[in-house]
């Protein structure tokens, strides 16, 4: 039988169709990035079936952990800022232009007035061992009490930014005391209208919220 | 694209002049691609391409000026009360509890999916429709459920109980403070039930 000699083809590859493809896609992913900002404490939320996103901008976090700790932060960092020289003021702290900068680009705060300069002029790495064992903003259910230093927070904020969205992101795990400190504060300032952060789960089959969805109504983010 | 032709030229060497062994140009491009699908994975696991999803919650509008008969009085028939506890328990009953002398039924559930607490709210929507369709109840009312988390609760009890809000459709809920009746009523729950195990 005659032997058909078949082409021996070479097994190599181009691989720079690959490597373009590869690359393109490198560069969607660098430009559209956005670094997870360092949170002071691991946070582990609830989730919900809501779905509303959480706006960019003009953003309040009131971070809570397990252990019933606060940390605040907000964004914008010119409103940061302007927040420092607020606080500053009100309080007496006296800080000076290096730490009021180190706030302006610092993350959060979870540490009482008292430790605030000692916690601003401290160097990042001395900032993340602070956090573990920072006791969290004090605060109270009622504004009045002068140890509700949330309250001073808040208010310093409203005032330099009044479009701020108060967020609130609590862990699971924490108690419910914990967050109502948070909301009886808000209340005092006659906020009643908040978000809280949650992971997104499926809606439940068989449910009113998923007959909504079926109907074509946005029934989940009401 | 990646291989560049510099075999040509074309210069002939003189005769004595050994011909150097024509070296390919190709260049072979797997490390090249290795590293950048390293590098999109790296960038797609420390991206943050998903927004956090939010929960937008209204407190009830609180005054101390506000006077006794211009709040809205809720009526009995249309509320749920549930009473959130330790360990993500579920004490609920009908009404809305304000008769102190006479201990409501508190009943205990969990937030399992079935049997749970959505159960229980589907069948208040239910009656509440029902006696809204027989008249006993006008066009207005609305079922309306009082969430009061106790000391014990944890923040997931209450954002589990205001996602089923969201699940059922319920329009009107409130998160109210637990009162010290209720707290009671809690106990006196726990302590018959302390002896026979669940």
């Amino acid at each position: 039988m005659p032997h058909v000699k078949l082409p021996r083809k070479s097994t190599h590859i181009d691989m720079t169709a690959m490597c373009d493809v590869a690359f393109l896609l490198l560069t969607f992913f660098m430009l559209a990035t956005k670094f997870k900002p360092e949170e002071p404490v691991v946070v582990k939320t609830p989730s919900s079936i809501s779905d509303i996103q959480l706006p960019d901008v003009d953003i309040m976090l009131l971070t809570v952990d397990t252990k019933g700790r606060i940390f605040f932060a907000i964004d914008n960092k010119v409103k940061r800022r302007a927040l420092i020289e607020d606080i500053d003021y009100n309080k007496g702290l006296k800080l000076s232009e290096q730490e009021k900068t180190a706030f302006a680009i610092d993350a959060s705060i979870g540490v009482p007035f008292s430790s605030l300069k000692q916690y601003l002029a401290a160097t990042p790495e001395e900032k993340k061992a602070m956090n573990v064992n920072a006791p969290g903003i004090p605060s109270d259910t009622s504004v009045a009490n002068p140890n509700n230093e949330l309250a001073a927070w808040i208010k310093s904020s409203r005032e330099t930014n009044p479009k701020v969205r108060i967020c609130i992101k609590a862990d699971g795990d924490a108690s419910y005391p914990s967050v109502q400190k948070i909301v009886k504060t808000l209340e005092g300032y006659k906020i009643f209208k908040f978000n809280l952060i949650t992971n997104l789960r499926g809606i439940p089959p068989g449910t009113a919220a998923a007959a909504d969805v079926a109907a074509g109504k946005s029934g989940a983010s009401k | 694209m990646a291989e560049l032709d510099t075999s040509g030229g074309g210069h002939k060497k003189g005769p004595g002049v050994k011909k150097g062994k024509k070296l390919s140009t190709r260049i072979d491009l797997t490390p090249m691609v290795d590293l950048g699908f390293l590098l999109i994975t790296f960038f797609m696991f420390t991206t943050t391409l998903a927004k956090p999803k939010t929960m937008e919650i209204n407190m009830p509008y609180k005054d101390q000026n506000l006077k006794e008969e211009e709040k809205n009085k809720i009526k009995n028939s249309v509320a749920l009360t549930i009473l959130l506890s330790k360990n993500h328990r579920i004490y609920y009953y009908e009404g809305i509890g304000d008769d102190p002398s006479k201990a409501p039924d508190l009943k205990i559930t969990y937030f399992t999916p079935q049997k749970g607490i959505r159960d229980e709210i589907i069948a208040k929507k239910k009656m509440v429709d029902d006696m809204k369709r027989t008249g006993a109840l006008g066009p207005k009312d609305e079922t309306t459920v009082l969430i009061k988390p106790d000391t014990t609760a944890t923040y997931s009890d209450l954002v589990n109980i205001l996602d089923e809000m969201n699940i059922n459709d319920v329009k009107v809920y409130a998160i109210i403070d637990i009162s010290d009746i209720e707290q009671g009523f809690i106990k006196a729950t726990e302590d018959a039930s302390a002896g026979t195990p669940r």
